[in-house]
Order: C-alpha cells, then structure tokens, then sequence
C-alpha cells in the first residue's frame, strides 16, 4: 500500500518541475535578459530575422517569439499571459488588448494588401477581381482580419464572387492553391511572396479598400520595460524596414 | 450487523476512489469551465440563427453518415482482422488505427492528396464523372469517416475477439453457411460492442474539426460544421464560441442518452 | 442413391496434431447408439468435432448412409452424392452446413440472443423452411421435450435441464443423417441428470439413425448407448456392450471406472503369472498373455495370514482408507496393488490406518480371467 501513494506523489513531482523548466530556465541568468514577443503568424519569417539582427547589436539580449493568429494572441494577453510586446495583424486585436488596459499608445509599423495568388505561370490569365468568376478560388472567413478584407475588397469591386471556401487563416488559404484543389486565392502579398517558388501575386486595385496595418506596442506588464520600448522603436526604424520591405510589407 | 458489513463490502476502495474523483474533476471541470462563462442571455437568440441551424444540422447528418459508412466498412475490417489468417495481419491492423495518432489536419492533407483535384483518385473522378469532392459535403462525410472509423474498428474487433467461436459452430451444425453465420449469429452477439463502436465513432465524427477543414474547406451550409463554426467564431467572439460549443454538446448528449434508453429497452 | 449396406455411419478419424495423435474407426448403424468413453484429453471430442465437420481429418474418410463428407475414398466406394461437395486437394470435404448432422453441444450453446423457439427453428429455417412453419415446427419440438410453456424464454432464463432439452429438440428439428452429442448430461446437477437421462434415452431409442455420445461417465454410457467404444489416448482401446466392456475390462481406465481390480501376466491353466512375479489362481483355465481381474468386495482382509485352500493371499500395507458408499475403500501397497472394500464395523475391528500391515484374500473363483 505505501508504494502506490509514493508513485502518484512522484509523478506530480516529476510534472512540477517540468512547468518550472519551462518558466524558470532562463531567468536564472542575471547576464541574460529575455524578450518575450508576442507576434501575428504573417510575422514569422520578417520578426525571426528583425528578432536576430535585434540580438546581433544588443549583447545579452534574446528575443523569443510566439506567432500564432493575432486573435488568440490578443486573448492570451488579456487572459494575462507573461510577454513584453505584441505585434497584430489588425487594428481591431490591438484594440481589445489597450482596451482590456494591457497596452497604451500602439503605433502601426507595416501594411498588408491582399493579392490574387495564382499558380505559377498564372494559367488562367487572372488579371483583377472579376476573372474569377467561373473560377474556384478560396479566401479567409469573415471572422478572422484576412478574411474581412478579402469581403470588403469584393463588395468594392461591385462583383458578387462567393470562394468555394471560407478558410480559418491565410496560411490554409494559400495551402489550398498550391496543392491545387483551387484556381486562385485571396492572401496578403507577404505570403504570396514568401510562397513565390510556386506562385505569382496579381496585385488589384480593390485591395487599396481592403489595407491592413500592423500596430506594435510594449506590453503594460512588460518584465523589461525598456528593452520591450526599445525593441518597439527598432520594429519602427529602417533597419527593420528593410527587412518588413523584403517581404512584401508597405509602409504606413 | 449483516447490513452494515454488506456495506462495508460494497465500499469502493480508497487507492481507486481517489484517482476517480481527480481524473472525474479534471474531465469535468472544463465543461464547468464552459458552462460558468456562457452568456446565458444570448442562448435564444443564437439558437435561432439560421447559420447555427445549418452547421448543427450538417454536423447530425455528416456524422451519422460517416458512422453508417463506418459500420459499412468498419465491421468487415474488424472481422477480417479478428477472423482472418493472413500474413501481416498485425501490419495491417496497425496501419488501420494510423488515423488515431496522425494529426488530423495531417489526415485532411493526405485526403487532398488522394481525392483532390490532382490526387490520384480525384484526377480520375473529375475526368471521368465530372466529380470534384474537396470542398464539398461528401468530403465531409469522408474526413468524418477516415478519422472516425477507426475507433469503431477497434471497438468492434475486440467484441469478436471476446465472442465465443463455438456458436458460429453451433450455427454450421443447423445448416447455416458463413454469411448467415455471421448476420444471425455473429452481428447479434456482439451487437453491444458495435454499438459501442459506433457512438464512438459518431462521437468522433461530431466533433472532427482538423481534417473536415483541410480536406472540405469552410463553407456555410455545405462544409462548415459545428467544430468549424466554433473555431471561427473563437476568433472574433469568444462567447458565441461557447454558446455553438454548448449547443453541440447538448445535441449530441441527448441523441446519445435516447439512443442508450432506446437500446437498453431493447435489450 | 446409395449401396445397400452402406447405411449409417462408417468412418476412419485420423487427426493429427503433433503431440496428439486420433485414430479411430467408427461404424455406427441406423437406430444404433454407439458412446465414446474416455478420460479427458483422450480425443472424443476431437472425434465429434470431425464427424460435424468443425475439425479438418488429417486421413480417413467420413460417410455416411454410403455418401462421402470427407477424406479420400476410391471411386467405387462413392455413389453419386446427393449432396453438395468441394474438392478439397483431391478428396471430398462437405461443410458442415451441409452435412445433416445434429450436434447437441457440452454446454448446449443455445444462442443467447433467441428465445427457445427461435433457437429451434433456426435449423429448420436453414433448411428452408417459412417462419410460420419453422415455428410450428419448433413449437412441436419444444411439446415433444416437454417445454411447451417455455417458447418465450431466453436461454438465461432456463435452468440447466430445460435448457439441455431446448439443445436435444433444436438438434433432432433439423431431421438430422447423424446425432452427436458432446457429455449432453455433464452440466447438470445429480438430481436433473436421472431425470435427464431417462428422458434422453427415450429419444435417442427413438431415433431412426445412428447417434454417437461423448462422455466421460461409464453411467452415461451405460444407460445411454447400446454399444461403448473405450477411447484412450486417440485410440479406441476396447470395444462392445456394456456387459462384456464393465465385465472384462482391458485397461487400467475401464477397470477403475467399473471398480475392478485389473492385471496382466500369462495365464497357463488355472494361474495368472503377473508381470510383478505374483501368481493368481483363478476360476477360468486359460493359455498366454491375459488379464485378470476381480472386484474390491472380493477381497478379504486379516491380521494374521488366513487359512483356507483356493485362496490367493499376499502381504499388503494400508496405503490409505476412505468412505465409499456404505462401506470403506482401502488402498493396498505391496506385491500386488489392490482395493478392498470392507465394512466400518470389519474396518474397526481390524483397526485399519495407512501404514498397518494386513493380510489380503482373494478366493480364486472370484478372479476372472480372459485373453489380452
């Protein structure tokens, strides 16, 4: 009987000081400050580099980065999860974040404008809205920032085209063109273009409806502070720019 | 005196006691979760959406389709794996419960790549018969019964493993050949483990969310079940998350008390 | 359709499965009940089992009323088959479901999911027969065993014998070629089985083909078949009707079952040379290799050795003492190995406990001995 007791007791053990690896690991390090960033998934590829050319000139620093959809990223936030800045893919994430008085002052740092992207080659001849009609092509669900613009750009273009799929995030959107089971799909220009081995961007002009800003801020909770103020302020500068450029972003 | 050491007798021991109450608290107590921040206020007039209608009445009519196509397929599968004396059968019996640790959106990926518009299956569909299956309600049906079917599977090769062989014998004496055998004899005896196998599976299927959006898309009214619902919704409007995710599971409780009343009064 | 001569059962069972081998012929005539009597292990059922069609032979052949149902037999032998069969590498095998043979199983194996009519008119059903009258036919059948209240019942809901009953009808509504049944009376209870018996025998001394019953109990077998067949070992080591199998038994199995003290040696005249050395004087002259045998109430117990001429007596030690019926059983060790049965009241007097040293008798037209 007492070996049981003793088995589960070092089970919950085991499991505690798992969740204190994962917490604790590296603030045990005072030589080391982290900066945890929370960052929209049209972010991972421009952010990871930003996030290394921001170690390479700050000795000490890491930044670590969670990207996922900028709506969970929002609830995490206000649900009280521990990070120093958030970058959105929208306004309207943002705005739940200062509203719930978690961040002040949010500043835009990159627009996004919605391209058609086709297979390579463009073997249906796309060239605006209104070629695809008669086509199969997919878009984003209302409900999520790319699927809201891809409505508005629609309804500007006074065309009635319905996508055979509503997708939950632009990386599915896009997934669906290059495995071929669509014609076309509406994603933002940074993803056709991080997607360009296999794809062409048609650019339209109903997208300029449909643009959507990137704000950043630092974190009311921010456990660093003025690292979090000063990772801000590099997001906004040139070097940044330069890499936010590469990959697809306008500037506000 | 007699009484109380009855009772004594009937006490659950403590070494099992206390494990059940935790794991019960730790499966209960998110539905409780749930349940403390719905919006109670909201509840009628989300039931009376028509695009809550239409999700939760294609997730009831894709689930059960994909538990009968299940049942169709399935029961023959786990007879052939329980009955069969063939070379790789324990291969074979492994590849089939394959769907249960793929990922599923990994399972609606492998689907396109199969029954896509370029898959090898979906070439030959669209060329032959002018049929497109992704983003329809057949490619619902079908990611519903590519992840689903293997718990009925399971379920089902397990009854026949614990069935008594020497009734199927019984029946050969009387003059029954293997088909009859296996419909008169068989299939009623281990009708509680199919069953079983196929509330899972419904269950399963009700609540198949990664492979139904990768291999059917979101559509409303034709590929947006419940679970897709439920995800969309969570982006925008978390309550209205848990409003569709409480309807769901008070749909789906019910069907399966009634149909364990029904079953039980049967049997 | 088939030769005359060739009706009933005739079959060569070989089945072999390494370790074990089963070798027994077995020719049964219509209205004849023949019973496989044997320790467990010994193969019966393994013989019933291929006789249904539920085990593969591994030679011989089964026929029955002269049409082949399995194994290999020249074509002389084989009339035109009425019934379907599936070459099988060269030789006839007919699947059970079409075999005609009746099999009343060890623990019956109703179907638990059909109440007793059901379960009789399955094999009706199977035969083609309607619904309606596959269930007159079963109703008949469950009137004729005696349950005709009893239609509605689950098999959960019948009690031991009934449930026999419900097996024995849905076995014979078939009309079976062949009945087999596997210890039809080993489930039940002592007071059921009597009655059980009695009614059993009734219907298997009414059936117009050969029956074969497996069963481990000599009374059974007795009561039940006209003819024993003693298998040990997948052989059939003795063969013939109660009488002269409980009367002259051959092995070591028979002769503890129908409580004789059994041996073997070389007669010559009126002595029996045992293996052991020992000689026995018995009633019966006889010439080479014999047994001989008498029962445990032949033999009389003393403390000094007795007097008296065509008397056998030899030392013995008390091996072990238990009740048995109204009188007690006594293991004797020594020279020759034997039980005595003796009553409490000699028991007492002699003062018997395992260890004391007896002198045991046996008069000489007590022992019988016959051929081996």
């Amino acid at each position: 009987m007492r070996t049981r007791p003793a088995l589960a007791l070092t089970a919950v053990l085991a499991l505690a000081a798992l969740t204190a690896c994962g917490s604790g690991g590296e603030g045990d390090d005072a030589e080391e400050s982290t900066l945890t960033v929370l960052a929209a998934a049209s972010l991972t590829e421009a952010f990871t580099e930003i996030g290394e050319r921001f170690e390479a000139e700050h000795d000490g620093v890491a930044v670590e980065f969670s990207f996922a959809a900028s709506s969970d990223l929002a609830a995490q936030i206000t649900e009280g999860a521990p990070a120093d800045v958030f970058a959105s893919a929208d306004q309207k994430n943002m705005d739940k974040v200062v509203e719930a008085g978690a961040a002040e002052d949010p500043r835009p740092f990159a627009l996004n404008q919605l391209v058609i992207a086709v297979p390579e080659g463009n073997p249906a001849g796309v060239a605006g809205l209104a070629d695809l009609a008669g086509l199969d092509f997919a878009a984003c669900a209302a409900e999520v920032p790319c699927g809201a613009a891809a409505q508005t750009a629609i309804d500007a273009s006074g065309t009635a085209l319905t996508p055979v799929t509503f997708e939950a995030d632009v990386k599915s959107t896009l997934q669906k063109l290059t495995l071929g089971e669509v014609d076309a799909a509406l994603v933002y220009r940074t993803d056709a273009i991080a997607a360009q081995d296999e794809v062409d961007a048609v650019e339209f002009p109903e997208s300029a409806e449909a643009v959507n800003t990137y704000p950043i801020t630092a974190l009311a909770d921010a456990a660093a502070p003025d690292l979090a103020a000063e990772f801000t302020e590099y997001v906004l500068g040139d070097d940044a720019w330069a890499v936010l450029e590469t990959a697809g972003f306008q500037r506000p | 005196m007699p009484a109380k050491r009855n009772r004594q007798r009937r006490r659950v021991p403590a070494a099992l006691l206390v494990p059940a109450a935790a794991g019960l608290a730790f499966l209960i107590l998110p539905l409780a979760g749930l349940l403390a921040r719905a919006p109670w206020t909201e509840l009628p007039a989300r039931l009376a959406e028509p695009a809550m209608l239409d999700a939760l009445r294609l997730s009831l009519v894709t689930a059960s389709l994909a538990t009968a196509l299940s049942l169709l397929f399935g029961v023959p599968i786990a007879w052939l794996l329980a009955r069969g004396d063939f070379p790789g059968r324990s291969l074979l019996r492994a590849l089939v419960t394959v769907p249960l640790v793929l990922p599923p959106v990994v399972g609606g990926v492998a689907l396109l790549l199969v029954f896509g518009r370029s898959g090898i299956v979906g070439t030959w569909l669209h060329e032959r018969f002018d049929v497109t299956i992704p983003f329809s309600t057949t490619a619902v049906v079908l990611a519903m019964t590519f992840v689903s079917m293997p718990f009925l599977v399971v379920s089902v090769e397990g009854a026949l493993r614990g069935a008594d062989v020497r009734f199927e014998e019984a029946a050969a004496t009387l003059g029954a050949g293997r088909w009859t055998v296996f419909t008169h004899v068989t299939l009623p005896m281990i009708a509680p483990g199919v069953l079983a196998g196929a509330v899972l599976c419904w269950a399963r299927a009700l609540g198949e969310f990664g492979a139904t959006i990768t291999f059917a898309g979101n559509f409303p009214g034709r590929t947006q079940t419940m679970p897709l619902a439920v995800y969309l919704a969570l982006q925008s409007d978390l309550e209205a998350a848990i409003v569709l995710s409480l309807i769901l599971l008070a749909v789906s409780v019910a069907v399966l008390a009634s149909l364990r009343e029904r079953w039980t009064a049967v049997a | 359709m088939s030769t005359p001569g060739a009706h009933g059962l005739d079959a060569h069972l070989v089945v072999d499965r390494g370790t074990f081998r089963l070798d027994l012929r077995l020719q049964v005539a219509p209205g004849e009940t023949v019973a496989l009597l044997g320790p467990n292990g010994a193969g019966k059922t393994t013989a019933l089992r291929a006789l249904a069609g539920l085990e593969d032979l591994s030679e011989g052949h089964i026929a029955l009323d002269g049409v082949v149902l399995d194994g290999v037999v020249p074509d002389s032998a084989v009339p035109d088959g009425a019934l379907p069969d599936r070459p099988r590498g060269g030789a006839r095998w007919v699947p059970p479901e079409h075999r005609r043979i009746g099999v009343v199983f060890q623990d019956y194996l109703l179907f638990p999911h059909l109440n007793a009519v059901e379960n009789i008119a399955f094999g009706p059903r199977r035969r083609g027969l309607g619904r309606a009258e596959a269930r007159a036919l079963a109703a008949e059948w469950l009137d004729r065993v005696g349950l005709g209240d009893f239609g509605k019942r689950r098999p959960g809901q019948l009690s031991g014998g009934q449930a026999q009953r419900v097996a024995l009808a849905r076995a014979l509504a078939t009309d079976p070629a062949l009945l087999l049944l596997d210890e039809p009376l080993a489930a039940l209870d002592a007071r059921t089985r009597l009655d059980t018996r009695v009614e059993l025998h009734r219907h298997l001394a009414g059936l117009a083909g050969p029956a074969v019953l497996v069963t481990h109990d000599p009374v059974d077998a007795l009561m039940l078949a006209d003819r024993l067949v003693v298998v040990e070992d997948g052989r059939a080591v003795q063969e013939g009707d109660g009488e002269s199998v409980t009367a002259r038994p051959r092995t070591d199995y028979i002769a503890r079952l129908v409580g004789l003290n059994l041996y073997r040696g070389t007669a010559s005249g009126r002595t029996v040379r045992l293996a052991s050395g020992e000689v026995l004087a018995t009633a019966e002259a006889l010439e080479g290799d014999s047994f001989a045998a008498f029962p445990p109430s032949a033999v009389a117990l003393f403390r000094t050795e007795p007097d008296g001429s065509p008397r056998n007596t030899w030392r013995a030690v008390v091996a072990g003492v238990h009740r048995h019926g109204d009188h007690l059983r006594v293991q004797l060790d020594g020279p020759i190995r034997a039980t005595a049965d003796v009553t409490p009241a000699a028991a007492a007097q002699l003062g018997l406990e395992p260890g004391q040293e007896v002198w045991a008798a046996v008069k000489a037209a007590e022992i019988r001995a016959y051929p081996a």
